[in-house]
């Protein structure tokens, strides 16, 4: 008898009217960055057969904000990256992207659908497909595969393409293979990859690797220009390209953020010199 | 002026749809043609006409297209997802096994021990009566069924467990060759309920027709024919959508994916799943055309010499592992009657020599004369130098 109740209470329970089914409530939330930090990330813990990539790192990024991360080889950087796009688990720590949105709760492909996108160290495109169907295939829009086999381009999707061959200045290219793009030009591929995909947070690993002096220059030019409406973090070896762009740097040194402030701030740091500064620029 | 720019815009459509598998038509139809003329042959010439092409050539004929949609099938993985797998073996013989179990349904009582019940082996071990797993193999449409279903869900399995746990390369290719050993086996086992060594034979009608009869026989050639350009298309179709595109990506470079938002594991378990599905529809067909399915199908040489028929025709083209199938097959035919031993030995040659010095097979000959002409006409950049070093990239990883 007491079972009956208890199951029609469950029953009442499932079918209140006033509340959604957890499987029916949409995946892809927004993130709410109501109080203008977007990204916190507290006392991360990350170590490779007891080395301790990550050690109690603490940093938070305000939405809209363009931040340099610096760091000697090694420093944990990309590490770092791995841990907020859900390559890598971290031991110990959490990752929030935005108020509401808990990071380690999700995969790659889940966190790149919230809107986290990425650029790795090594640039990476599709090379057996050309320009334009690289950002095809980068688009903001379902990424099952019922609806790849079904998918379409819309107009706006061109429009959308055409805009990021523009930005990224790959106009001329867009039928060209990816695989036969120089070194430059596959950076700037892969990022406009990210911005076809409409992310609300941009991390991009040394962009800059490889490149020529006007080549960076330009790309330093694409990176301002994109703070504002995306959050982009930069991580970045090449001091000179880091003054050019930075507003905010944050120096990681042994998997922990030594110092934090301006590039002048940052640079007059007596730990920074010391461990940093010392031994190169 | 006008003209020049017309040209760009058409090299610029061209560029768009120049994705592997576009413009091969000209195979759909050659097949047709050849295989409607040589039914004709066989049904309206006299036997002592030039012309007339014997039933044993039709038979040869659909047995070499089978092995064609086999390839095709591996192609599919392999040549667009990257996934090499060495037991496609497994789903082919599970098509034929459920098709040979209808046929031997279909003998009725005019087995050697006239027994309308039980299969002739099962008499011969003494069972008293069917086993669960042969109940309805005797309607047409459920044999079907269960030889799409069985393998279909084997792949998802096997497949699901695999991609997720993200096993890849040379691990993944060790586990498929695995199961198709592990199958062979399995069936070996006279207890398995297969018929054992001897595997299923003897059979006599499909339909209600006569198995032996010229007729059925080219009936079941351009069943054959069809079937493998249904396959044809839709696989085209496939890598030629959005879907295609991530595929490939996903060989490339999965991890890009990945960060893309693509749930990699997802694409490739319902590719294996379909490539799983192609192999043992060719498998059906094979059964009655060959008069015999044994667990000799499971062995994993046999998964081996498909990827060889795939190599030496090209693979990612789709095309390619039609024409490799056939002309590999062709080969062991005239081969094997001059030299039985030495086929193995010369298969082995033909691997080594096509990965060192045509890693785009055969199609990738026809390709390179293709883009000449291409150039020569108006003047477009060449990208197969670059598609070149990428198989290159993929052989070593
Ligand atoms: N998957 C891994 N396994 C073992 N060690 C790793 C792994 N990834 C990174 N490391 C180590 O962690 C440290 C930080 O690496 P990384 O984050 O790549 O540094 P960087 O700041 O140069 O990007 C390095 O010492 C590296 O050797
Ligand atoms: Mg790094």
């Amino acid at each position: 008898m007491n079972s009956i109740h208890q199951l029609a209470g469950q029953a009442r329970e499932v079918m209140r009217r006033d509340t959604t089914w957890p499987f029916l409530i949409p995946r892809r939330r927004m993130v709410d960055v109501s109080k203008d930090i977007i990204l916190y990330l507290e006392d991360l813990n990350v170590s490779f057969d007891g080395f301790r990539a990550l050690n109690n790192l603490n940093l938070y990024v305000n939405d809209g904000e363009l931040r340099c991360l610096i760091g000697a080889n090694g420093a944990g950087k990309t590490t770092l990256m791995d841990v907020i796009t859900g390559k890598t688990r971290c031991d110990s720590g959490s990752a929030w992207f935005g108020q509401n949105i808990d990071l380690l709760a999700h995969d790659e492909a889940e966190i790149a659908q919230l809107g986290i996108g990425r650029k790795f160290q090594k640039p990476t495109v599709f090379e057996a497909h050309t320009v334009f169907h690289n950002l095809e295939l980068s688009l903001r829009c379902g990424k099952g595969v019922w609806r790849a086999l079904t998918a379409r381009l819309s107009g706006s999707e061109r429009d959308r393409i055409d805009e990021v061959l523009s930005i990224i200045g790959l106009e001329s290219s867009r039928h060209q293979l990816a695989g036969a793009l120089s070194h430059g030009q596959k950076q700037w591929l892969e990022i406009g990859m990210l911005l076809a995909a409409e992310p609300r947070l941009l991390l991009v690993d040394e962009p800059v690797a490889g490149m020529t002096a006007e080549e960076a220059e330009r790309t330093a030019e694409l990176l301002t220009s994109l703070a504002g409406k995306h959050t982009v973090i930069v991580v970045e070896h090449d001091m000179e390209f880091v003054r050019s762009i930075a507003r905010t740097v944050t120096v990681l040194h042994q998997g922990s953020v030594l110092a934090e402030g301006t590039m002048d701030q940052v640079q007059n740091n007596r730990d920074v010199v010391e461990v940093y500064l010392g031994e190169g620029a | 002026m006008n003209t020049l720019s017309a040209l760009r815009s058409f090299g610029q459509w061209f560029a768009e749809f120049r994705q592997p598998g576009r413009g091969s038509s000209w195979l759909v139809g050659i097949l047709l043609l050849v295989t409607l003329t040589m039914s004709a042959a066989n049904l309206l010439l006299p036997a002592d006409s030039p012309l007339y092409v014997s039933t044993y050539t039709i038979t040869l004929m659909g047995k070499y297209l089978c092995f064609a949609m086999l390839a095709m099938a591996v192609d599919i993985i392999w040549g667009y997802c990257g996934i090499l797998s060495l037991g496609h073996g497994a789903f082919f013989a599970l098509g034929g096994y459920g098709m040979g179990m209808y046929l031997m349904r279909q003998i009725g009582d005019r087995g050697v021990y006239g027994n309308a019940d039980l299969p002739d082996f099962m008499v011969f071990l003494n069972w008293q009566e069917l086993p669960w797993f042969w109940f309805g193999m005797d309607q047409f449409w459920f044999a079907v069924l269960m030889a799409l279903l069985v393998p279909g869900l084997l792949a998802f399995g096997f497949g699901w467990l695999a991609f997720r746990s993200r096993v890849t390369g040379v691990y993944l290719s060790i586990m498929t060759q695995a199961l198709t050993y592990a199958l062979m086996l399995a069936f070996f086992r006279n207890e398995m309920g297969f018929g054992g060594n001897n595997g299923l034979t003897d059979f006599k009608d499909i339909l209600g027709f006569d198995l032996q009869a010229d007729g059925t026989r080219v009936a079941l050639l351009l069943a054959t024919t069809l079937l493998l350009v249904l396959a044809f298309l839709s696989s085209r179709a496939i890598v030629q959508s959005r879907l295609g595109r991530v595929i490939v990506a996903v060989r490339d470079a999965e991890a890009r994916a990945r960060f893309l938002g693509y749930r990699t594991e997802h694409y490739k378990v319902w590719l294996f799943v379909y490539s799983a599905l192609i192999a043992a529809v060719a498998g059906m067909l094979y059964v009655p055309q060959v008069g015999i399915i044994n667990p000799g199908e499971f062995s994993p040489l046999n998964s081996i010499e498909v990827v060889v028929w795939v190599a030496v025709g090209g693979r990612g083209t789709l095309y390619g592992a039609i024409v490799g199938a056939l002309l590999v097959n062709y080969a062991k035919t005239r081969f094997t009657a001059l030299m039985p031993d030495a086929w193995l030995f010369a298969l082995g040659a033909l691997f080594v020599i096509v990965t060192v010095y045509l890693p785009r097979g055969l199609a990738g000959i026809f390709e390179r004369f293709a883009v000449g002409m291409r150039r020569e006409k108006h003047g477009e950049k060449s990208w197969r130098e670059n598609s070149g070093q990428l198989s290159a990239g993929e052989v070593s990883a």
